[in-house]
């Protein structure tokens, strides 16, 4: 293994284009193209509807990026146990955890979704003493419900992915930690967990992206996101293309961000090859 | 009228149990229906380099990992520092640490060192080295990385200090490995065969450390395939087969005039 393999790992500056080979031919013809493009999208499509819908999609991202902050983090948390007691646990609590990963993995999220808010969140009503509790507030509306569903979801796929990542951490450096007299919670807290999310963060990008294209199925239980607020551009403005195309173009800047997000943690600790 | 650290020869067989940093009686290790270990004792006093050796199998080993119970030593018992590690029958003809707070404690007394060196691979080697003082030992951050610096220094990796073990050689990181051990001030230092995964060019540059810490009268239990080096830095040889040792004593007694069948034919196998 050379320095050179190690470095193709990591972005660094000489990785970006030199400004000289912006004009070989072939690269002139794309950016033409793609200039081409971007003012037939603009001036012959109708953009007119946007000023005014400005703050309600602005609303609409706060919503869409709550949803996926929330339920990611929150999904997360459940995940490092559900990985963990798959890899250490009781026997009971690893039958558990690997049942709920699988049945959640295996069912759709927009069944689980409906589950939740038409089936429990029809059911709590009949009931006085939820009625009457401090969550009631919360439990008539439908985010709730959105969180919840999303959050079981992530919390399930990441849960295999914690589990493979705590599983792979080389037994050798788990066994030092011990033999230097570590206790559980500090050879957990110190070595096996940041040595786990390390070798897992590859794989949480991906998931999170994908977390982030889940979000517009809370509009079908009426959360108003970004997509809830395209679809009622679409409904009065009789428009097709223009606030698709726009969701596709944010849609896709978020997850542009997300990455690169992910790709400086990634690269704090630098890896080699293999 | 004696200093500390510098009892001459004769004094130490007057000294009793305060000497004694280790002692193992009637160690056995059972896997499954492999009988591992078949009753060995050990005696290591302060200031001891003691080299176990043996062919591939002989338990050598497992013998030092049941030190430092890594491996539960299915019967005996096991003393560091005139503490007798406590056990417990866990119900299936073995035995378990009775008290875990008791090991975790009397581990920070054993400095292991692996053949394949185990260092933390998402920390850099200074982080390494001061993870187990702060984070084990309660020391401040200040004073572990000062105690880390001087011990890189020693092992010639100051200038890697920053770097990531897996950008290291072999031979560096085993001497990460060592200043990692040396940091939490074992009273014993622990080598598990600390050569063996190493290319033949890295050998020398661990072996030089390692008879470095010998020099300095640091109590040593060494697992090595390295005869030549066990007998310049060993002032006791061990030589295990089949689970028992079957003759120990001075290196020149061991290397020079071999009494049992086994260890003539081990030594001669070897040069």
């Amino acid at each position: 293994m050379t320095e050179t393999t190690t470095h193709a790992m990591a972005l660094s500056p000489q990785d970006l284009p030199k400004a000289s080979s912006f004009f070989k031919p072939h690269r002139i013809f794309l950016m033409l193209l793609f200039a081409t493009l971007v003012f037939c999208i603009a001036w012959f499509m109708r953009w007119d509807w946007l000023p005014r819908y400005l703050p309600r999609l602005g609303s609409g991202m706060l919503v869409t990026l709550a949803m996926l902050f929330s339920t990611a983090a929150l999904g997360f948390l459940f995940a490092v146990p559900l990985g963990l007691v798959q890899v250490t646990g009781p026997r009971p609590l690893k039958w558990a955890a690997s049942w709920f990963c699988t049945i959640i993995r295996g069912t759709p999220l927009l069944l689980q979704l409906w589950l939740l808010y038409y089936g429990l969140g029809s059911l709590f009503p009949q009931f006085p003493a939820i009625r009457q509790s401090f969550l009631w507030p919360y439990l008539r509306e439908s985010w709730p419900y959105g969180v919840a569903a999303l959050t079981i979801s992530f919390a399930a796929y990441e849960g295999e992915v914690m589990r493979g990542a705590f599983a792979g951490v080389p037994a050798g450096e788990l066994e030092a930690g011990r033999a230097y007299g570590m206790s559980r919670w500090t050879l957990f807290r110190r070595i096996w967990l940041p040595r786990a999310l390390h070798r897992a963060l590859p794989t949480l990008n991906g998931e999170t992206v994908l977390q982030l294209k889940s979000t517009p199925l809370v509009a079908t239980i009426t959360v108003v996101d970004l997509y809830a607020v395209i679809s009622r551009v679409r409904q009065e403005t009789f428009l097709t293309y223009e606030p698709l195309l726009l969701l596709a173009l944010i849609y896709m800047g978020l997850t542009g961000l997300l990455v690169i997000a992910f790709k400086y943690f990634e690269n704090r600790i630098p890896t080699r090859g293999a | 009228m004696f200093k500390t650290g510098s009892l001459p020869d004769a004094g130490r067989q007057f000294m009793t149990d305060s000497a004694q940093a280790i002692a193992v009686s009637d160690l056995h290790k059972r896997f499954g229906p492999l009988e591992v270990l078949k009753g060995v004792s050990l005696t290591a006093k302060k200031g001891d380099v003691i080299a176990i050796i043996g062919g591939s199998g002989s338990g050598k080993s497992t013998f030092l990992r049941c030190i430092n119970m890594l491996e539960l030593p299915t019967a005996g018992t096991v003393t560091i520092h005139g503490e007798t590690i406590a056990m417990k029958k866990d119900g299936h003809g073995g035995q378990l640490p009775a008290d875990r707070r008791q090991v975790q404690r009397l581990r920070t007394q054993l400095g292991m060192v692996f053949q394949s060196f185990n260092l933390w691979q998402h920390m850099t080697i200074l982080q390494n080295v001061t993870e187990v003082p702060i984070h084990v030992l309660g020391k401040s951050k200040a004073e572990a990385i000062e105690t880390a610096e001087a011990l890189l220094r020693r092992v010639g990796l100051y200038e890697k200090r920053d770097a990531y073990p897996a950008f290291l050689s072999g031979g560096q990181q085993q001497r990460a490995a060592i200043a990692r051990a040396l940091a939490i001030q074992p009273l014993v230092m622990l080598f598990d065969e600390p050569t063996s995964a190493l290319d033949p060019e890295l050998v020398g540059e661990v072996l030089n450390v390692i008879g470095d810490l010998a020099k300095e009268k640091r109590t040593m239990i060494l697992v090595t395939h390295e005869m030549k080096f066990a007998r310049e830095v060993a002032n006791h040889i061990v030589f295990l087969a089949d689970g028992l040792i079957e003759e120990q004593g001075p290196p020149d007694a061991i290397f020079g005039a071999p009494k049992s069948e086994r260890l003539k034919r081990f030594i001669s196998s070897i040069h």
